[in-house]
């Protein structure tokens, strides 16, 4: 996967949409490239669906919090949608640690996670 | 593996760089498929695959091993056997590898003792010469 990574920005959200097999160096490719954007546009909330991943590994599974992390630090919001029971099942029985991530099931309800977790950060309660 | 001719079924996929992660999981899918894995079992005998192969791009002399995939059967049941082979410095205490957070290349330390969470068989044979990891997802 050496295209760059599409993005798209609606409103002051960014959608990401991971998707195939991806080797190490594509996972931080894209790292790389959605923490650009985000500070670029000034995205206030970012969505990253990987329902269209074939397997999260903990090396995935790694850059995913990591690049959560990143997000955070430049002010913005990061909610994961799209993880399938078989990848759910996996990941806990792997023992990646993944608690500590925004997640939800599909984009819509991770749509309304990022309202709330941004009203949540503008009352100065960021949880 | 002695032939390729009795069991026409094996696949071997050479383990070098981090991009062969991609034919090691497509070499496990399409062995699960065959088997009639379900998905559950087929996402966790490739991700257990793909952290085999990530420890042997980390330990192994040179990065380097192979993957053996087959079919097998057994008690009336499908399944898929994955060996992971390196000619690396050998596992010095496996029970320490097996153990949760137990790590000497500086990762999670989840390698071994995740991937064995993941498959119904994992064993381990190791020497100064070199690893073997063979893994087992049964069909249910």
């Amino acid at each position: 996967m050496s295209e760059t990574l599409p993005i798209l920005k609606i409103g002051d959200t960014l959608l990401v949409a991971l998707q195939g097999d991806l080797d190490d160096a594509a996972v931080v490719r894209i790292e790389e490239q959605l923490t650009q954007e985000v500070a670029r546009v000034h995205a206030a909330g970012v969505l990253i669906d990987v329902s269209g991943l074939t397997v999260v590994d903990s090396f995935i599974a790694r850059v995913l919090a990591r690049v959560v992390a990143m997000i955070r630090l430049l002010g913005a919001q990061t909610v994961v949608v799209g993880i399938s029971p078989a990848v759910a099942i996996t990941l806990v029985e792997l023992g990646v640690p993944m608690g500590h991530l925004d997640t939800a099931l599909n984009a819509e309800q991770g749509l309304a996670l990022l309202r709330r977790l941004r009203a949540a950060a503008d009352h100065g309660s960021d949880r | 593996m002695t032939a390729g001719l009795a069991h026409p079924a094996v696949r071997t996929v050479e383990i070098a760089t981090e991009a062969d992660l991609i034919r090691v999981r497509q070499a496990l899918r399409a062995a699960s498929e065959q088997a009639g894995l379900g998905l559950v079992d087929s996402t966790k005998l490739i991700t257990a695959g793909s952290e085999l192969t990530r420890n042997i791009l980390t330990y192994a002399t040179g990065g380097r091993g192979t993957l053996s995939v087959e079919q097998v059967r057994a008690l009336g049941r499908n399944g898929v056997r994955g060996t992971f082979t390196d000619s690396g410095p050998g596992i010095p205490d496996v029970d320490a590898a097996l153990t949760d957070g137990f790590s000497t290349g500086g990762s999670l330390g989840l390698g071994l003792p995740g991937s064995r969470r993941l498959v119904d068989e994992l064993t381990v044979a190791t020497s100064p010469s070199g690893t073997t990891v063979t893994v087992v997802k049964w069909g249910r």
